[in-house]
C-alpha cells in the first residue's frame, strides 16, 4: 500500500527541528532512513499529520566520531558507514559484528543507528546494544537538551520515554575497550528478524547479557545465562513459541557468554 | 512538491505529493516500468534501485527525500545499442530468470556486488542477495550467474 497524506517539512539545521517539533507536537513524525517508518506508513499502521525529513541537515557527520570513550553517532550516520566503520571495527567490535545482522545491505544503506534505537523495537539488535553498553541518547527540544541513559530511554513495544517535542540528536555506546563481547542470533533467513538474538559482555570476568525478541524492552541482565534467561518474558507468535525462544536463550545466550569470556 | 531526480544521468523535474513512493514515481511519471514492485514494505526487494552508490528499496523511501540524489535503475544497465551489462548477460547464460519479476531487483543488488566486491565468497554472495526474493528459480542460477559476471571482471 501507499503512505497516508501528511505534510512534509524539511529543515535544514538541528534548531529548525526543535522548532518544528515543537510547534506540531505529538502530530509529527521525524524521518530519518525510513526503514522502520516508511513501512509502517505503508501498512497504514500509523498516519502522521506532519513528517519532519531529517536527510537534508546541513553538516551533519555521515561517520561515527570518537567523544570521550565513546562512538557518538549523529542522526544521520547510516547503518552501512557504522558497519565499515574502521573506528567500529577498531573501538567497538561488538557492534560491527552485530550491525552485519541487521536486515539487509539494501536496508543497511538507508537506515539509520540513531533511527532504529528511537524506534524501539525490541526485536530489533540495535536496542539490545544499547542496553548493554549503558550507551546514551542525547535528546533535545526548543530550549532543553538533556541525557537519557539506556536503561531510562526504552518505555515498552516501540515506545521510548521521550516527550512530544523531543528527538534523540545523538547516540553514544561505549567504546569496548578491553573488555570480551560476542553477538549470537538465530534467523529463519539470513537479515529476517531473529526468533532470538543475545549480545554478551564480559567485564573482568563479569557477565552481562542483552537479548533480542525476547520481552518488551531490552534489558540488561548481569550474572549467569540461567539467571538472565529466567527473567525474560518471550511471547508465543506465529513464528516460535516462548518455550522454543526460551530454549534458544540459553543456547544462543550460553554461546555468546563462553565467546564473550574467552574474548576477554 | 517539485523535486529533482537524476536517474541513470538524467536530470528529471518532476511535481509530486510528498506522499508518494520513489518507486512509483519512478514508474508512473517517469514512466521506468523496469523497477518492479512486490510487497511495498521492503521484504521482497523486487523494487531495489541504486541511490546514490548503494542499493536501497525505492518503496522504503519517499521521492521527496530521494530529491538530488543519482538513482540508477535497471534501465540504466545495457549500453546505449542496447548491449546486455555484463551482469544481464551472465543472468540469461545461468538461467537466473524465469519470470523476470524479481529481476530487476536482483541486477541492481548484484551490481553492488559487481562493481564494490565482484569476487565474493560463495557465503558472502549469498548474504549479500539474501534480502532478494524469488519464487521461481531456486537462487542456484542467480548466484551462479553474478559469480560468473563477477570472475569475468579483469
Amino acid at each position: 500500500m501507499k503512505p497516508p497524506p501528511f505534510a512534509y517539512h524539511r529543515p535544514v539545521t538541528r534548531d529548525e527541528v526543535d522548532e518544528l517539533l515543537a510547534e506540531l507536537g505529538a502530530e509529527a513524525k521525524v524521518l530519518a532512513g525510513g526503514q522502520s517508518l516508511i513501512p509502517i506508513l505503508n501498512m497504514r499502521l500509523a498516519a502522521p499529520a506532519h513528517l519532519v525529513d531529517l536527510n537534508f541537515l546541513r553538516d551533519e557527520p555521515d561517520e561515527p566520531v570518537v567523544d570521550g570513550g565513546a562512538l557518538a553517532f549523529g542522526p544521520l550516520v547510516r547503518l552501512r558507514a557504522a558497519e565499515r566503520s574502521p573506528l567500529v571495527a577498531d573501538r567497538l567490535p561488538l557492534l560491527a559484528e552485530v550491525l552485519h545482522h541487521v536486515a539487509h545491505p539494501a536496508i543497511r544503506s538507508r537506515g539509520t543507528v540513531v533511527g532504529s534505537i528511537a524506534h524501539a523495537d525490541p526485536a530489533a539488535e540495535l536496542p539490545a546494544v544499547m542496553a548493554l553498553l549503558e550507551g546514551e541518547a542525547r535528546v533535545r527540544r526548543r530550549g532543553a537538551r538533556r541525557t537519557v541513559p539506556a536503561g531510562e530511554l526504552f518505555a515498552g513495544h516501540l515506545e521510548t520515554t521521550l516527550e512530544p517535542g523531543e528527538w534523540i540528536e545523538e547516540v553514544r555506546l561505549p567504546e569496548q575497550g578491553g573488555r570480551g563481547a560476542a553477538f549470537e542470533e538465530f534467523a529463519r533467513r539470513q537479515g529476517d528478524y531473529a526468533l532470538c538474538g543475545v549480545a554478551a559482555l564480559a567485564t573482568d570476568g563479569r557477565l552481562a547479557l542483552s537479548f533480542v525478541g525476547m520481552g518488551p524492552v531490552p534489558l540488561r541482565l548481569q550474572g549467569g545465562v540461567e539467571d538472565a534467561v529466567g527473567r525474560l518474558v518471550p511471547e508465543d507468535d506465529l513464528h516460535a513459541t516462548a518455550r522454543y525462544r526460551r530454549f534458544l536463550a540459553e543456547r544462543l545466550g550460553a554461546r555468546a557468554a563462553r565467546r564473550a569470556l574467552g574474548a576477554a | 512538491m517539485e523535486v529533482t531526480l537524476r536517474v541513470n544521468g538524467t536530470a528529471h523535474r518532476v511535481d509530486v505529493e510528498p506522499r508518494r513512493l520513489l518507486s512509483d514515481v519512478l514508474r508512473h511519471e517517469l514512466e521506468l516500468t523496469g523497477t518492479h514492485v512486490g510487497c511495498e514494505h521492503g521484504v521482497c526487494g523486487c523494487c531495489t534501485v541504486m541511490v546514490d552508490g548503494h542499493p536501497a528499496r525505492s518503496c522504503l523511501m519517499l521521492a521527496v527525500t530521494a530529491d538530488g540524489a543519482e538513482i540508477r535503475t535497471v534501465e540504466g544497465l545495457a549500453g546505449p545499442d542496447g548491449e546486455l551489462h555484463p551482469l544481464q548477460d551472465a543472468f540469461r547464460r545461468h538461467h537466473g530468470l524465469q519470470c523476470g519479476f524479481c529481476t530487476p531487483g536482483f541486477l541492481m543488488t548484484a551490481l553492488a556486488v559487481y562493481e564494490e566486491a565482484p569476487r565474493m565468497s560463495d557465503a558472502e554472495l549469498r548474504e549479500a542477495l539474501g534480502g532478494q526474493l524469488c519464487r521461481c528459480t531456486g537462487y542456484a542460477g542467480i548466484v551462479a550467474a553474478v559469480r560468473a559476471a563477477g570472475e569475468s571482471v579483469p
